[in-house]
């Protein structure tokens, strides 16, 4: 673990400032950006970000592969081994999703984009353990 | 070797889904039900032979797609969540969406909340609740974190940490990936060396027809197990006892999830198409849930948590 690169493979990972889901988020860092793990604690990384600061991010967030953002000849090429690389926006993607909805143009999504939208703060999930007495292992 | 294509239920509604038995089709799709050995190969000679990639890339390219196209674990998390949003709409084109904010407010706290602590916090675009209006006792979760709850399995839930154990045990099949897990193994071999053949250009053209078409009959093959069929019991236990584990984490008492379930088996009818299909009996989840409750807060109810959670159910 030390020292291997990793990549960030969600949209938005989160780097926090200590390996628990109730950790302090310190940094965003959208996907594809790599970090160089540190060190490693029941599921997370101890991570340094590009701009050097550190912090933790659940393995889930991570892969070990490089992931290029913009497939093309010139970056693929040396990486040419489905081992080593992933291919954002490659596979399922938007763009096939596009094309499926063309296919199925009874289907409707608009109810998935507002799901989308249902996004909870960390300062609302500690609020919300607060006022139901939760004690979560570990700590709020 | 036939394929038994089944994108056909996609464009005729749901109805096919519940009622009619799916008309097997036969679609010369690229590669349907080539060997992956096979289509590895094929890919990556056409795009040598175009002068896309050399012919080292082209073999390792080879390589790759042999070594990557074994299992879904090889779907990326951004591949999952764009199979996730076409079955949620699948979804919610069966079940009508609850429009009660308070409650949709609610389940998105309390399920946001859980799938922190859960093995797998971090999917791609994270966990989203939707409540569904139907008075069916169901829940279903697709890939990626979109996950849907009936207002009749709610009803089942006398207390927050009952309707913390129905989220969890949904949250718990994204983390394992059951959902992946119902595709075919040949569409994702199929579909993995359509994108490593794809990797130096861009897509267009007959890759984007074949990869739609992959696209359809995975969407197919997961409603079918969610919607049909159902997941295996050992998946089913599975997400129980990981749901146990989550509510621990969090600090609602396990016995959450036998309350419900004891709710739920007086409540179940039979021939239904809910829970009465696709999962076990109640009390044998019960049996086995058992064994995995000690520890863990015992059942409490305190005011506060409890006056939140009867506002939220108001309109359930």
């Amino acid at each position: 673990m030390n020292g291997n690169m990793m990549s960030v493979r969600v949209k938005t990972g989160q780097l926090r400032s200590a390996p628990s889901f109730l950790g302090k988020i310190v940094q965003n860092l959208p996907y594809g950006t790599q970090v160089r793990g540190i060190g490693e604690n029941q599921g997370w990384y101890h991570v340094s970000a590009p701009d050097g600061s550190r912090g933790w991010m659940h393995s889930s967030a991570l892969t070990e592969k490089h992931i290029v953002l913009k497939p093309g000849a010139d970056n693929v090429g040396q990486y040419a081994s489905g081992e080593e690389l992933a291919l954002a926006g490659k596979g399922f993607s938007k763009q096939v999703e596009d094309e499926f909805r063309a296919r199925n143009p009874h289907m409707d999504f608009s109810w998935i984009d507002r799901m989308e939208t249902y996004r909870v703060s960390q300062r609302e999930m500690e609020q919300f353990l607060r006022q139901g007495e939760l004690h979560p292992e570990g700590g709020v | 070797m036939m394929c038994n294509e089944r994108r056909e239920f996609l464009r005729t509604g749901l109805r096919t889904v519940m009622g009619l038995s799916m008309a097997p089709a036969f679609s010369a799709l690229l590669s349907g039900c080539e060997s992956m050995g096979e289509l590895a190969a094929i890919g990556s000679s056409v795009a040598a032979s175009a002068g896309l990639i050399t012919q080292d890339q082209a073999q390792s390219l080879t390589r790759g797609a042999k070594a990557v196209a074994k299992t879904f674990q090889d779907i990326t998390p951004e591949q999952e969540y764009y199979i996730g949003r076409s079955i949620g709409a699948v979804i919610v084109g069966k079940y009508p969406p609850c429009r009660d904010s308070q409650v949709n407010g609610y389940v998105n706290v309390l399920g946001q909340t859980l799938a922190q602590a859960s093995d797998r916090p971090e999917t791609f675009n994270g966990y989203r609740f939707l409540v569904l209006d139907s008075d069916d006792i169901n829940a279903l979760s697709a890939p990626g974190g979109l996950i849907f709850v009936t207002r009749g399995l709610l009803r089942c839930c006398e207390h927050e940490d009952a309707a913390a154990a129905v989220l969890a045990h949904e949250i718990a099949h994204v983390q394992f990936r059951h959902g992946l897990q119902a595709i075919k193994a040949s569409r994702i071999t199929d579909a993995l060396t359509v994108i490593g053949a794809e990797s130096a250009k861009t897509f267009g053209g007959q890759n984007l027809a074949n990869l739609t078409a992959l696209f359809e009959d995975s969407i197919s093959d997961i409603t079918q197990t969610l919607i049909n069929t159902g997941y295996s019991r050992s998946q089913e236990y599975d997400a129980d006892a990981a749901a146990i584990t989550i509510m621990k984490r969090v600090g609602y008492s396990p016995a959450g999830l036998t309350d419900m379930l004891e709710v739920m088996k007086g409540s179940l009818r039979p021939g239904g198409f809910d829970f009465v299909k696709t999962h076990p009996a109640p009390q044998n989840r019960i049996a086995q849930a058992g064994k995995l409750l000690t520890g863990g807060e015992p059942l409490q109810k305190p005011p506060r948590r409890q006056t939140r959670f009867e506002i939220a159910m108001r309109q359930v």
